[in-house]
């Protein structure tokens, strides 16, 4: 299992990328390479030209500005995983992170990477999609900012053109004291979900929901937020009763379905792990409101 | 054969000590390892990131040698088990699974051995549990994994009693 031939390029800038890609023929971008070079081995791609972006150091950040915080496409897991900034305004992504692929994996594999390969089961999809994240792409045209929600087309195809490149993600923080929870089944840990759910809940001062984010991975072909779900969550308070009911709402996703995981199975543990997410984020944020 | 207009020079450093050689950008880093530097000591199991036995350090950090272009690690410093031992003596990780049984056909073993490496060198408490979510990441077929575990526990409990 190798890969085909393929002429390898490494600039150092994103005009230097923009170049490669508009003068070659069937070039491929790279990033961490931790879902392309296994596509390369198995032929399932063969480019030309692999061109790596893992020259360009200014691909590699997370700042906060304002109430922004922004990460740059070339940014690892690890870093993520490790990041102050992260875990004190992203706590969802800093629990999240800990479910993509094993140590391994994410001392190489990107948050712009995972983005682009579009998994319907992967982490960083489903937590961007959870947060409504901001995506800067730039092209050999210029650069565009695209929702999360426009950029998740289909199944492992994102809205990008072959001449673009996914820069940065952007993420606005929910407020101090919002609750927040994930979860997710695989057969071993660090493999591919079977099923993820994100929930994010903040309360206003009468206690009552004021916000809610209710997603789920590895159900539909790509990550979906139960819109429905957090119509009804906001405005209500919050009870065990009314997270099982609108929990229910996720049985309405048409469930993907393999000869190893049957749809109905996709469907019924989606149900409870809405409920499961939904009930813990509730309690997270009571503990957030402790200190 | 690799085709003359593709091949290029690769230099990076394995165990301290510097190599170059001749490889085309598709070679991967564990082909480059064990056929152009004959360094056969890292495995190659199942050629597309799942099973653990080919990882190396890069940089300190363990990954995949089969899911990276010996051409993306010029100039970087990598670790493989032929830098573990000291001399002929075995280091206190290696001795463990000697003396536990920590492996069997010992195929999965030099992947396991580097990802503990980073384990003991990143981390200053350590757990089962912990242990249990970095050898995640390794696919053994003889052990059951008790073993792996249990010489991986001793390196830490004789860390954490000061005697290393």
């Amino acid at each position: 299992m190798k890969s085909s031939r393929f002429q390898y390029h490494r600039p150092s800038t994103l005009c230097e990328v923009m170049d490669c890609l508009k003068n070659l023929e069937n070039p491929r971008v790279i990033a961490g390479g931790q879902s392309l070079v296994p596509m390369l081995n198995f032929r399932l791609i063969e480019p030309d030209h692999l061109i790596d972006l893992s020259g360009i150091t200014d691909l590699d950040y997370i700042k906060k500005s304002g109430e922004e915080i922004s990460i740059g496409a070339m940014t690892t897991h690890r870093t993520v995983e490790f990041s102050e900034i992260i875990r004190t305004h992203l706590p969802l992504m800093s629990l999240a992170v800990l479910s993509v692929g094993h140590r391994q994996i994410r001392n190489r594999g990107t948050i712009g990477g995972s983005l682009c390969h579009l998994d319907p089961s992967a982490e960083m999809p489903l937590v961007s999609m959870a947060l409504d994240a901001q995506l800067v792409i730039t092209g050999v045209a210029g650069v565009r900012i695209v929702s999360i929600e426009d950029f998740c087309e289909d199944m492992l195809s994102p809205a990008i053109e072959p001449d673009e490149i996914l820069s940065e993600i952007r993420f606005r923080p929910w407020q101090k004291g919002h609750g927040w929870a994930f979860t997710e089944y695989a057969r071993r840990l660090g493999d591919f979900a079977i099923v993820a759910a994100a929930a994010l809940l903040d309360f206003g001062e009468d206690g009552r929901i004021s916000k809610a984010s209710l997603t789920l991975g590895g159900v539909g072909p790509v990550p979906t937020r139960i819109t429905e779900a957090e119509v009804e969550l906001v405005g209500q308070r919050p009870s065990e009763e009314l997270f099982a009911r609108t929990a229910k709402y996720c049985a309405e996703i048409e469930p993907l379905d393999d000869p190893f995981v049957p749809g109905w199975y996709r469907q019924r543990l989606s149900v409870k792990f809405a409920q499961r997410v939904l009930r813990e984020a509730w309690a997270q944020s009571q503990v957030g409101n402790e200190h | 054969m690799p085709t003359a207009e593709y091949i290029q020079n690769i230099t990076l450093s394995v165990n301290g000590e510097s190599y170059t050689s001749q490889a085309e950008p598709r070679t991967s880093l564990a082909d480059f390892l064990r056929y152009n530097l004959e360094l056969t000591g890292t495995h190659i199991g199942c050629e597309h990131g799942v099973c653990g036995a080919c990882t190396v350090l890069i940089d300190g950090n363990s990954m995949r040698s089969c899911l990276m272009f010996a051409v993306q690690a010029e100039g970087k410093e990598i670790a493989t088990v032929e830098g573990l031992a000291e001399g002929n003596q075995l280091n206190s990780l290696q001795k463990a699974f000697w003396e536990r049984h920590g492996l069997q056909c010992g195929f999965c073993t030099s992947g396991i051995l580097m990802t503990l490496t980073e384990y003991f060198e990143i981390n200053s408490e350590y757990s089962e549990k912990t242990i249990r979510d970095v050898l995640s990441g390794h696919i053994c077929r003889c052990t059951g994994y008790e073993s792996i575990v249990a010489a991986a526990l001793d390196v830490a409990n004789s860390k954490e009693a000061g005697n290393e």
